[in-house]
Order: C-alpha cells, then sequence, then structure tokens
C-alpha cells in the first residue's frame, strides 16, 4: 500500500484518506437517523467518505446496515440528520434523482430485470442519463440513433471488462449465480457512479470467488474513479479491500477506524462475540 | 359458409376493438401494478369528445379522432396524477376501491354534461364496402382491423425497442431497482397511462363506428370485457392481451351467431374459467414460481 493510502486524521475530527484530504468528501452524513414507530433503527450516524475511499460497513446481523444504504439511496426518507453527496444536501431529493447524482448500489438478494438480456440490463441503467425526450424516441431523430449508438457501444465496453460480452443476450434471470452478482455490479456501474454502495457482494460466493472479487473492489475503484461503500460479512474481504471501517451495532456506530483499529477494538470484539473476559473464564 | 365468415369478420372487427382496450388495462396493470378499472369510462369520454369534435366543432372525421386521443391521453394522465399517484405506497386494496371510484366520477360527469339519453356516434361516410365470397365486409371493418394491426406492430417495437419502452419493462420487473437505477418511475407510469388511454380513445372511435350509440355508461360492458380478455391472454402481457381481445371477440360472435345470443356472454366467461382452471396466469401469461 503507498504512502497516499493511509487512513489520517482531517481536521474536521473524521478519518480520510491521505489523498482525498484536499478533496470534497464523496459522502457525508450528519447526525442521520431514522425511526420506525420509535424504534431507533439508525441513530446519529456520522459518515465521511473520500473520493477515491473503499469503506466498509460492518456488524451484526439486524445491526441495520443495509437500512443505512436504503437512507442514503432514499428507499427510505430519513427521520433526522443531513446527506450530502458531493457537498450537495439531498433533502427533498427522489430515488431516482440521488442516482443521478452519482450513488448506485446492488442488492443483498439480487434484484435485476430477469426477463431482459444482460445488454438490456445495463443500457436500461444508462439511459437515465441520455439527454432527449419521449418525442425524439417516438419519431426516431437522428439524435436518438447516435445517442442510442453510443449507449450499446459504452454498455458493451463495460461488459467486456467484465468478461460478459458472450452473455450480451442471455436473459439476465438465466445466469449462473456468481455472474448475476457480476451483473448488478456492471449495471451500477452503468450509471457513472461516484460512489458505489455495494451490500454484500461476497455473499453466497466460494473462497476464490471471493479472491477475484476482492481485486475487482480495487480495480473498480482505479479505472471508474468512485469511492466504494460496502456492506460485507467476510470479514477476510473487508480487512484486506476497505481503507476504512465502520461498525454498526443496534443501529448506532461503536467503532471506525483502519482494519487494524477495528480489529483491536475491545467493543467491536464485544459485539462480535460476547463478552471477551466471560469466553476466557467461563 | 358465408355466416361463418361473416362470423369470422365480425369477430375480428369486435375482437381488435376488445384488443386495443385490453392492451391498455395490461400495460397499465403491468407497470403500475394497478387494475385500472376506471379504463372502460375513458372510452366512453373517447366517444363524447369524437361526437362534440365531429358535430359541434365540424371537424373531419381523422382530425376528430386526434382530438379524442389527445383529450384521452392528457385524461388519463390526470386521473393518475390526481388518483393514483398519491397512493402509490397504499395498500393495492385502497389503490382498487379509487379506480371504482374514478369510473363512477367519469359516468356522473358525463351524464351531467351530456345528459342521459344516447347519442349517435357519427359515421364515417364514404369508405363503401366490398364482397368477398358472397360477405359484404364494410370498409370501416377493414379499417379498424388495419390500424389495429399497425398498432400492435408499432407497439411492439415501442416497448421492445426503444429507451421508453426499455423503462417501462425495468419498472414492471422491479420497480423499487428501476428507480435505484435512475429510471423515474412516476415518469414511467404516466406515460403508460398516456399510452393506454390514448389506445382507449382509437377503440372508442371504433365502437362508436361499429354500435352507434352511445351513453354514459357505454364504456362499462366493453371494459369489462377487455378486462377479461387482458386476464384471458395473460394479465401484464402485451402479446396476450392482443390475443386475448381478438379470441374474445371470435368467441363472442362464434357463440352469437351458432349457440344463442342471450348466452353469448355467459360463453365468453364459461371459456374464460376453462382457460384459467388450465393455465391460471392466462394464455400467454408468465409463471411465475414463488422463491423459497
Amino acid at each position: 500500500m503507498s504512502e497516499k493510502n493511509r487512513l489520517v486524521d482531517a481536521p474536521s475530527h473524521v478519518k480520510l484518506l491521505e489523498r482525498d484530504l484536499d478533496k470534497r468528501p464523496i459522502l457525508e452524513c450528519m447526525h442521520l437517523g431514522i425511526d420506525f414507530g420509535g424504534l431507533h433503527a439508525v441513530e446519529d450516524l456520522n459518515i465521511t467518505i473520500g473520493p477515491t475511499e473503499i469503506s466498509g460497513l460492518i456488524g451484526p446481523n439486524g445491526a441495520g446496515k443495509t437500512t443505512v444504504f436504503n437512507l442514503l439511496t432514499k428507499v427510505y426518507e430519513p427521520t433526522g440528520g443531513v446527506i450530502m453527496i458531493d457537498g450537495v444536501d439531498t433533502r427533498g431529493k427522489s430515488t431516482a434523482q440521488i442516482s443521478h447524482m452519482g450513488v448506485a448500489r446492488t442488492f443483498q438478494n439480487i434484484r435485476l430485470f430477469n426477463h431482459m438480456s444482460v445488454l438490456e440490463n445495463v443500457t436500461a441503467a444508462m439511459d437515465a442519463r441520455l439527454k432527449y425526450g419521449f418525442g425524439s424516441s417516438i419519431f426516431r431523430l437522428p439524435a436518438y440513433w447516435r445517442e442510442e449508438k453510443r449507449a450499446r457501444e459504452e454498455a458493451r465496453e463495460l461488459l467486456n471488462a467484465f468478461g460478459m460480452s458472450k452473455e450480451e443476450e442471455t436473459p439476465a434471470g438465466s445466469l449462473p449465480y456468481g455472474e448475476q452478482r457480476r451483473l448488478e455490479i456492471v449495471r451500477a456501474l452503468a450509471t457513472k457512479p461516484r460512489i458505489l454502495l455495494l451490500d454484500e457482494p461476497a455473499a453466497g460466493m466460494n473462497p476464490s470467488e471471493t479472491r477475484e472479487l476482492m481485486e475487482n473492489i480495487r480495480w473498480i475503484r482505479e479505472t471508474f474513479n468512485t469511492a466504494i461503500f460496502l456492506i460485507e460479512h467476510d470479514m477476510k474481504l473487508v480487512m484486506e479491500v476497505c481503507d476504512g471501517i465502520m461498525v454498526l451495532n443496534f443501529g448506532r456506530v461503536i467503532a471506525k477506524g483502519t482494519p487494524k483499529d477495528i480489529q483491536n477494538d475491545p467493543q467491536v470484539i464485544e459485539a462480535y462475540l460476547g463478552r471477551k473476559k466471560e469466553a476466557q473464564h467461563g | 359458409m358465408s355466416i361463418f365468415l361473416r362470423t369470422f369478420i365480425s369477430g375480428l372487427n369486435l375482437g381488435s376493438i376488445y384488443a386495443l382496450i385490453a392492451l391498455g388495462y395490461s400495460m397499465v396493470y403491468g407497470i403500475a401494478k394497478m387494475l385500472n378499472f376506471a379504463h372502460g369510462d375513458i372510452i366512453m369520454i373517447g366517444a363524447y369528445t369524437g361526437i362534440v369534435a365531429v358535430m359541434n366543432l365540424h371537424l373531419p372525421p381523422v382530425v376528430a379522432l386526434i382530438v379524442s386521443v389527445i383529450v384521452c391521453a392528457g385524461l388519463g394522465m390526470l386521473i393518475e396524477t390526481l388518483a393514483y399517484k398519491p397512493l402509490r405506497q397504499a395498500p393495492s386494496l385502497s389503490v382498487l376501491i379509487t379506480a371504482i371510484g374514478v369510473s363512477y366520477f367519469l359516468q356522473n360527469l358525463a351524464l351531467l354534461i351530456f345528459g342521459s339519453e344516447q347519442k349517435a356516434y357519427p359515421q364515417m361516410s364514404g369508405l363503401g364496402s366490398f364482397t368477398i365470397l358472397d360477405v359484404k365486409v364494410d370498409g370501416i371493418t377493414v379499417m379498424t382491423l388495419a390500424v389495429t394491426a399497425v398498432i400492435m406492430i408499432g407497439l411492439t417495437l415501442f416497448i421492445n425497442g426503444t429507451r421508453m419502452g426499455k423503462a417501462m419493462r425495468a419498472v414492471s420487473e422491479d420497480r423499487g431497482a428501476a428507480e435505484l437505477m435512475g429510471i423515474s418511475v412516476n415518469k414511467t407510469i404516466l406515460i403508460t397511462f398516456a399510452i393506454g388511454s390514448g389506445l382507449a380513445a382509437i377503440a372508442s372511435a371504433f365502437y362508436g363506428m361499429t354500435y352507434v350509440y352511445i351513453k354514459p355508461t357505454t364504456g362499462s360492458m366493453p371494459g369489462i370485457k377487455a378486462f377479461t380478455a387482458a386476464v384471458f391472454g395473460g394479465i401484464g402481457s402485451l402479446p396476450g392481451a392482443m390475443l386475448g381481445g381478438i379470441l374474445l371477440g371470435l368467441i363472442e360472435q362464434f357463440a352469437k351467431a351458432y349457440i344463442s345470443t342471450q348466452w353469448s356472454d355467459a360463453i365468453v366467461f364459461a371459456v374464460l374459467i376453462l382457460v384459467l382452471i388450465v393455465r391460471p396466469t392466462g394464455l400467454l401469461g408468465k409463471k411465475s414460481t414463488e422463491k423459497v
């Protein structure tokens, strides 16, 4: 790991990658929270992610990790706090607008457009960014064909980069599991994200697939110049890939820091394993 | 033989009208996941618009049809925005009841404006007719079949080949995921309503020229038949709606010609029940297997 990839204390008491220090964070949350009928699912959450950071969100089952992703993408409207994407307040923005601001995500349980072809899954995600209206799509103005062609070429390049060119015409639903997971990432990248949210990308993968995924995550960051925020239970992946890690328990952040900090944090060990001392002496 | 042929042609004619209406039902169901029971009444509004455009404004028939399509598409978008959009997160039963409410609202609105007496739909003269195998075929029948065929091909190309069509399919498969990929679900649903209602307006013109008399409750029977056709073919599937509509029209006319005029509707629904017993998702409906 190069010197520039170290996590350092930024002036505002958050930790950032050294190379991201002079840049505006891509994602900033302040006192973010949501109540479900009196239950504080997520409370007082503060996140800062730099524009080239790979950040991990871990925690026991039911800690509220996916809820955090749903808040960031406005699937749920937060009941408190602020989310800023690249310095822009997201209050009052819809899920689709959040996507246009540069937030893309994958899902814990794969949600592809199963009856559409692999290529269509990717171009559908690109479409929302293309300019021209309903009229020109009916009357097939030259601009339509130009944009359409460019979108298809771009989609093919993306698929090619992920080794999926051959399956272009296959319905997404009939791909094998691992390929479906990969297509979800390709589809998310097709929206040209500034930050990519991955919800348990390694779920259901065998060790060699997980190793490939780890390489892919780093490669995506470099190639697409995007920050990555991921939820994952595979500790080996998290510790190896992430620059910074946040640990969530009962909807609150109990620890934040580098993988090394987290590994030695007594609170984290307690949250995952129960009380250490009791376990040792009992 | 000539009875058979005549029945076949009138069945295709009626079936085309059902298919055009069923397309609207099916598209809205597939994309907005709701049964728009006010869809039948859009036909009635479309027919009255045609009458006003020709009789009162003295517009030529083709212009009247375009006006009617625009009015209905606008009305469909208005209904979606005012009545259905606020209920997007509500249980589907609330939306269904609202749709029935909208249906009664439109019928009573027409009753207020046009009164309860039936009005004659302006007939297109000069289309002529011709005879094949001793059967007289009206020009309007030929036009109905031709226009319906063109619309079906056009709509299929639109859904499969255009960006908006792709967005519609994405929304219909997974609304949440589509939205997270930046597709505006509200805009997509709005356009779906516009297209569905526009098709209903075209159906209304053919209905008016075939059955002539229009009254405020005119929309309900073809509406229910078209809904049946959509279920018959597999609701949510566009080829299903087309096939269902055409088959329903044929079955109805053959039942009328060969069995009994009074029993024709009962026969139509009996066939529907039989089909649904064998294929619960309709003729071309997608099988949905529950993942465990």
